[in-house]
């Protein structure tokens, strides 16, 4: 396994663009992909499972499927239920940062974190945050580090928080309207409910709970609805953290699919579009060709922001720009972990 | 101790031409009654809850609005003073130590809880709220701010952003990092960034993930968003005790590897237990080696059905005694010793110390053995808290600073726990922070490499390091000196 350290870091010390790959699984996803490929997968492994300390720590070319299935064998989750897409790794899934249905319950990739060892632009091995819950050692590059593409260094080892399976589960389903169920998702979430997963689309409300078999009897009691079958919700839930149901996966003949992500009580909007709404009401889906810049400035007056998620014509940026101060802020970090620009260019913002 | 080391200094400063320029030019930004630089003024910021370090800032200033911070922190960067941002001065690692020649921004006066939405459960609030306040204007709502640290009652939203300070809960509810949505942040040259938002994310970096935890390094925090949590309808408490920590550690395993995450999992040895026992009388008991508080909140049917099981896996685990609370009462006597632990071992010895090392928990019986050693080695007790859900221990190093020597034996010993919690996989600071105190231990847990990107990230918030300077990430010439001990990476 050194050797392919040893080859990561001679590749980086060329100083040419590279664009850090795991499964492929999130090409899609981002800026428009430039230079040439270093792939992941061949730094593979569990280097460490403790399943009562709730910590997993893996290479970062792991397969996502890999370290789940560790995971279940010993039931327990990453509850942040990162999307596979494919044959996701554990690597690009802390790059992309992207988390699943119980995100706004259960907390974001970002939140599972526990440390990072990374590479940077100049082929040193740096470990930022470790294997332990709390640690307040420095500034918190390990959570940086998600969600920043690959921009800032090849990752090369993360530990993840993990969490218990959940005793009990159980789906229930509402006929309801955009209005009632944004109303009905943000009620129940400050109620003590074991409420873990929402979604809405085509005026359907689809509830997950998870927690104590007592407290999901109650649950399904006090809130009503149909209670779906549990192969049913399995699959429900499964396909809506791929992105395989029929709202995503249809014909691109719908236009691009955008995510707007919004405060969670934002009421229902207009969009020249089918809307998928997940995370009580805070993660919108719009399938549509719609003008990016009135979107964005629609997503931006309701407190969020928008962005370009599959498809469609990424030259205008993908990402909602961001004040001259933040974007400051992002060169600097940017110039002092990849001086040389080498990781990922182009792919967060153009301008770096 | 090292007190007032720096009085001289600042006595013969009063005539010094930077200072004089400096007062002068923040009496134009602030009123004059937010603007202190009479000694005895100065002297209530002159340290922290690190009381063995202090020192006497040029000038305290208690700005009133974002406007004002914006003013003092232009002043300052124009001269390059540094600033020390500060809330309610309850820090345990020297994090609002004053820098001498420097200005202290208190953040006391930012108290107004600015809006509390309760269907979309948040909270936004100046940086001076205390903690615990904002979970009381959350009440009438069902829904409270689920970070607790056993300062809540005076520790403020601003302090617990720059510690990322924790509490008895966070195993099940998080740190603050996983708590605030969204902070408005005036950086050292004054620009005034948003950082998160009122929703999950924001486009970008988490820079978010970088603001939490840093100490006041990188910016002073203005306004923070915090998420609101429903208040679970009850709470029960199991007390169980153990004749060894070993079988206490395996008991906390085994009630985690059964997929139960309770909302509060805390052990104590014999001595620590001894001393709260003597100051809050919550029938502990005095015989056993460890005592585990196990909780759990829910529902009525929830809490019942995991009080149920808990007990079970404690019983297969050798606990020799158990008691269940049978009500509120009950359940907050049992809390009450745990929380008074500090103040408790506070009245048995005349000083203490507390340190804060977080460490896989399969090595505690490693680590409490090593640290009775190293107990008899420096002729100085401890006793241990324990947040032994995710591994943070808290051991209380007793001394008595008028003996000569015992001080530096307390620091020397403090210092052995912390490269003992690296050691074994683990970090110097679990939720107290790095501040001044463990400065140099730094050395210990991270690299040049990895300190000069620390370094690094400080200057792509405030390039000219005047936010905080010396707090949290040491210079290599700290690590040098360092270094000589044998110690240091």
């Amino acid at each position: 396994m050194s050797d392919r350290v040893e080859e990561f870091r001679s590749r980086i010390l060329e100083r040419k663009p590279l664009r850090l790959k795991g499964g492929g699984s999130k090409d899609f996803y981002g800026g428009p992909l430039r230079g040439e490929v270093l792939d992941t997968r061949g730094y593979s492994g569990i280097i460490g499972y403790e399943p009562t300390e709730l910590v997993i720590t893996a290479r970062a070319g792991t397969p996502l499927a890999e370290i789940e299935s560790a995971l279940a064998a010993r039931r327990q989750v990453l509850a942040c239920e990162p999307p596979h897409f494919g044959a996701a790794t554990i690597g690009g899934a802390v790059a992309a940062g992207l988390s699943g249905p119980r995100r706004a319950v259960a907390g974001s990739v970002r939140d599972y974190v526990l440390g990072v060892k990374l590479m940077d632009g100049e082929g040193r091995e740096l470990i930022f945050g470790g294997q332990v819950m709390k640690n307040v050692a420095g500034f918190d590059v390990s959570r940086l580090i998600a969600g920043s593409l690959g921009t800032l260094g090849l990752i090369l080892e993360v530990s993840l928080k993990v969490l218990p399976l959940p005793l009990a589960e159980a789906t229930l389903r509402f006929e309801l309207p955009q209005d009632r169920a944004l109303d009905a998702m943000n009620r129940w979430a400050g109620q003590p409910v074991p409420l873990a997963a929402t979604c809405w689309q085509g005026d359907v409300l689809t509830l997950r709970l998870c927690g104590a078999q007592a407290a999901i009897t109650a649950a399904c009691e006090k809130l009503g609805g149909e209670r779906v079958a549990d192969s049913e919700a399995a699959n429900f839930w499964a396909a809506l953290r791929e992105q395989s149901n029929a709202f995503f996966a249809g014909p691109d003949t719908r236009g691009p699919l955008w995510r707007l992500s919004l405060p969670s009580v934002t009421p229902p909007l207009e969009l020249p579009g089918p809307q998928l709404i997940e995370w009580g009401g805070a993660q919108r889906w719009l399938r549509g060709a719609v003008d990016a810049a009135s979107l964005r400035e629609i997503a931006a007056k309701a407190g969020g922001h928008a962005a370009l998620f599959r498809g469609g014509d990424k030259t205008g940026g993908v990402f909602a720009p961001l004040s001259p101060a933040l974007m400051e802020v992002h060169r600097r970090l940017k110039q002092s972990f990849d001086p040389y620009g080498v990781f990922n260019p182009g792919r967060l913002y153009p301008e770096f | 101790m090292m007190s007032h080391e720096n009085s001289a200094e600042t006595a013969q400063d009063v005539a010094n031409p930077d200072r004089q320029a400096l007062l002068a030019d923040l009496a134009r930004v602030l009123p004059a009654e937010a603007l202190l630089s009479a000694d005895e003024d100065l002297k209530p910021y002159e340290c922290d809850g690190l009381t063995a370090y202090s020192a006497l800032p040029w000038a305290v200033a208690l700005p009133q609005n974002d406007e004002q911070v914006v003013a003092v922190l232009k002043v300052c960067h124009a001269r390059q003073v540094p600033v020390v941002a500060r809330g309610a001065g309850t820090g345990l690692s020297g994090g609002a130590t004053p820098v001498v020649q420097g200005v202290v921004l208190s953040l006391a006066k930012f108290m107004r809880i600015l809006e509390i939405d309760p269907l979309a459960r948040l909270a936004r609030v100046q940086p001076g709220v205390r903690n615990v306040a904002i979970s009381e204007a959350a009440a009438p709502y069902g829904l409270y701010y689920a970070p607790d640290p056993s300062s809540q009652i005076a520790c403020t939203i601003g302090g617990n952003v720059a510690e990322n300070s924790g509490g008895v809960h966070c195993l099940k509810y998080g740190l603050t990092l996983h708590n605030v949505l969204r902070l408005k942040v005036a950086l050292m040259n004054g620009d005034v960034i948003e950082i998160g938002s009122h929703a999950l994310d924001d486009p970008g970096y988490d820079l978010l993930a970088l603001m939490i935890g840093s100490e006041g390094m990188l910016g002073v925090v203005l306004e923070a968003t915090v998420k609101l949590t429903p208040k679970p309808r009850t709470a029960q408490v199991v007390m169980a005790s153990f004749d060894s920590v070993i079988a206490a550690g395996d008991a906390v395993a085994a009630i985690i590897a059964a997929g139960i995450i309770p909302a509060g999992l805390e052990m104590m040895d014999k001595l620590a237990t001894a001393a709260v026992e003597d100051f809050v009388h919550a029938g502990y008991d005095l015989t056993a080696a460890a005592i585990l508080l196990a909780e759990s909140d829910g529902t009525a049917e929830e809490v019942a059905e995991e009080i149920a099981t808990m007990s079970v896996l404690l019983e297969q685990n050798g606990a020799r005694q158990l008691r269940i609370s049978q009500s509120e009462a009950e359940r907050l006597k049992y809390w009450a010793g745990r929380k008074a632990a500090f103040p408790a071992v506070g009245r048995i010895t005349p000083d203490y110390m507390c340190m804060d090392g977080t460490i896989p928990r399969k090595h505690l019986s490693h680590v409490l053995t090593r640290i009775a050693e190293l107990s008899a080695e420096f002729h100085l007790r401890c006793a241990n808290v324990f947040h032994a859900g995710d591994g943070n221990l808290h051991p209380l190093i007793m001394f008595d600073a008028r003996n000569p020597g015992e001080t530096e034996r307390a620091i020397a010993f403090g210092a052995k726990i912390l490269e003992l919690s690296v050691d074994v996989g683990g970090t110097i600071t679990g939720e107290h922070g790095v501040g001044i105190e463990k400065v140099k231990q730094m050395c210990v847990q991270f690299s040049r490499e990895e300190l000069d990107k620390f370094h690094a990230v400080k200057a792509a918030f405030d390039p000219l390091t005047l936010l905080n300077p010396g707090k949290a990430v040491p210079y290599p010439r700290h690590c040098s000196e360092y270094r000589l001990t044998g110690s240091a990476r």
